[in-house]
């Protein structure tokens, strides 16, 4: 839309001074206007008439401008008429007159200062110190809720069972799968290279048994389920929890542990283990066909020279870790979605600090485990 | 200084009234043919509708006849399928993205839960449009944004407040005092009073025709409410069977399809009618 200039005349009649105002005060004029508005010096004049007369287009932004001026002028002691405006407009300059906010507004945040700083490290601690009550607490409640699912097996929800493993684990394996594949390819090709300086070309086999059966394996799966399927357990109840449905659980009689958590996280527990499972034969295919490609190492050799190097252990001890990290996935999922409050935007900020605690925890967890072992001598 | 105008929602200026020297006399709103579908679904079908230059139109129809899907197609939400859209004269159909954001800023739209951006103040969540299409200094972007705050009848310390501190009736002002930063000659509002109770609802009513009235508005309103129809619109666009149905209240009432007897005629429209609207 093609906007008319505003513009502004000031003219002199004895102690009058004329502030003539023409053309388009509309919001896109207002930056032009703004500044001879300010520059209108009324120093020596008792009385200021601000003529409208020529005002074409006129919107809330240009009778503010208006309306600021006159006020002030008023301020140091002038007397100021406006006068002319055309009736069409008057409306909206009343409408304006009454809303106008004298003086600088107040509406920013103050500054940020290093007391708040301060005040923050203390706010995150406290806000720490309770959540970690609070998830105790929580870890106590589905406790005692999968015993008294244990003593009753039939209030288990199977069909919300089987419907989480069938995403979590069945869904999930080609991702899994994909990526272990490529792991071993790494892990065979790095391996044989360092390998070769001291001929010792066949012990690629052993650290690719042993790194991706006691670690990789299931680090990585969990890993993944915590980015695929613990998000979206935080997802899916913190929508339901937006949606009061939640709420409309308990009051109906429902318990939402039973309901919500407990299938999520015995899915979690018993496909988690299968799909390393199914990630350690898959990084193991992956290393073996590169071992036969850059190695010459043939199958059946690669798996003599495997058997040779495990120990009986060397599994087991990879997939007893894979309960531990699926109940961090998923009571870490189930957690924080419960913590949504109503509004969306928590629905998001909950969901990436599920996955990023229960990665951390996952990794922590780990670190335990090799301490653990190394202890046992396993 | 002119008088204190008196508020009073019959005594409206006449609709049509052009708006300064703004451009012709082509409707606000133009349609024709329009159709728009999901998938099989066809949620209208060849409708036509005129909206007057400084009119409020309210829409109504029952759940699930597209009134809110009318209106996002109108301010280019949705594509429809096939049909004209004139919004203030110009043609929407070969609009590129420079043309819309032109285009945008002249009309103001208030979702119904106010859409107010939940990590920005009211203050700044008003200031918006006015830094996206304006170059204003601060103290300009400042002061306008506390007469909107003050014109939509919040208090002035809303414009510190985030979104999520504000309850839903003072969230739909923020959101209308956001539509209305441009001074927009179009305004269309997506069910304003659903969710607000009597009182607040009857205000903001109170509000939206003071201000069409000072404004000089074209306000296009989705809505549930026949009170709101009854205090505020001119005329009633009601969405039947695909097409839509426009006429003033008397006309509408004297309507014999079933639906817009069933609306018009059954408790709660007998309830909004029966008194005759009274002077505020």
């Amino acid at each position: 839309m093609a906007v008319v200039a505003g513009w502004v005349r000031t003219s002199r009649k004895d102690d009058r001074l004329v502030v003539a105002a023409g053309g388009s005060w509309v919001v896109a004029t207002t930056a032009a206007l703004d500044g001879p508005l300010r520059a209108v010096d009324a120093a020596d004049a008792r009385t200021v008439v601000i003529d409208l007369a020529a005002i074409e287009m006129l919107d809330t932004a240009g009778a503010w401008l208006v309306v600021r001026t006159q006020r002030a002028l008023q301020s140091v002691g002038r007397t100021v008429a406006v006068e002319n405006l055309e009736p069409t407009f008057v409306p909206l300059l009343e409408q304006v007159v009454q809303n106008v906010v004298d003086g600088p507004p107040d509406m920013h945040p103050p500054p940020r200062r290093f007391g708040d700083f301060v005040a923050r490290i203390g706010r995150v601690t406290v806000a720490q110190l309770t959540g970690g009550a609070a998830l105790v607490g929580f870890i106590g409640l589905v406790f005692v809720t999968t015993l008294r699912t244990i003593r009753h097996p039939s209030r288990l929800r199977l069909t919300a069972l089987f419907s989480h493993m069938e995403q979590a684990g069945v869904n999930s394996l080609p991702v899994v799968g994909l990526l272990s594949f490529l792991v071993g390819i790494v892990f065979a090709f790095q391996g044989a290279d360092q390998l070769r300086r001291f001929g010792a070309e066949i012990y690629t086999v052993n650290l690719l048994g042993v790194s991706i059966l006691r670690e990789l394996g299931v680090l990585l799966t969990a890993i993944i389920l915590a980015g695929r399927s613990g998000s979206a357990f935080t997802a899916q109840i913190g929508t339901m929890k937006v949606n009061e449905e939640v709420d409309a659980m308990q009051v109906l009689g429902l318990d939402p542990i039973e309901v919500l958590v407990l299938p999520r996280l015995f899915a979690m527990m018993l496909t988690l283990p299968l799909v390393a499972f199914f990630a350690n034969v898959m990084g193991m295919l992956g290393g073996a066909i590169m071992a036969w490609i850059s190695l010459d190492i043939t199958i059946p050799g690669f798996l003599r020279q495997l058997r040779s190097a495990l120990s009986g252990w060397t599994f087991w001890v990879g997939v007893l870790k894979a309960p531990t990290f699926a109940g961090i996935i998923a009571l870490t999922g189930c957690y924080e979605g419960l913590r949504v409050s109503r509004s969306a935007e928590s629905v998001g900020r909950l969901t990436t600090r599920s996955v990023v605690e229960s990665i951390f925890l996952i990794i922590l967890a780990d670190a335990v485990f090799s301490i653990i072992f190394s202890y046992l001598k396993i | 200084m002119p008088s204190s105008p008196s508020s009073s929602a019959t005594s409206r200026s006449e609709p049509g009234a052009a708006r300064g020297a703004g451009p012709g006399t082509a409707p606000a709103i133009r349609l024709r043919g329009l159709e728009t579908r999901f998938g099989r679904n066809v949620v209208f079908h060849d409708l036509d509708l005129d909206v007057r230059r400084g009119e409020v139109l309210g829409v109504v129809g029952g759940s699930g006849t597209g009134k809110s899907v009318l209106l996002r197609t109108i301010v280019g939400l949705n594509r429809p399928t096939a049909g004209r859209i004139e919004i203030l004269g110009e043609d929407t159909a070969r609009f590129g993205p420079a043309a819309w954001r032109r285009l945008d800023a002249r009309f103001g739209v208030l979702f119904q839960d106010g859409a107010l951006f939940s990590s920005l103040t009211v203050a700044q969540n008003i200031q918006v449009p006015l830094r996206e299409h304006l170059d204003l200094p601060p103290d300009l972007l400042d002061g306008l944004a506390a007469m909107k705050i003050a014109i939509v009848g919040l208090p002035a310390e809303a414009a510190r407040k985030y979104p999520a501190e504000l309850s839903g009736g003072m969230r739909k002002r923020a959101g209308l005092a956001r539509a209305l930063a441009l001074d927009p000659e179009l305004l269309f509002l997506d069910e304003p009073t659903a969710g607000l109770d009597p009182i607040s609802a009857a205000e903001f009513d109170r509000l939206i025709a003071d201000l069409q009235r000072s404004l000089r508005l074209t306000v296009f309103m989705v809505t549930h409410d026949i009170d709101s129809l009854v205090t505020i619109a001119d005329r009633i666009a009601v969405l039947v069977d695909k097409h839509i149905r426009v006429g003033t209240m008397s006309e509408l009432l004297k309507d014999d399809n079933p639906w817009i007897h069933a609306y018009f005629h059954g408790p709660r429209g007998r309830a909004a009618l029966a008194p005759k609207p009274e002077e505020a």
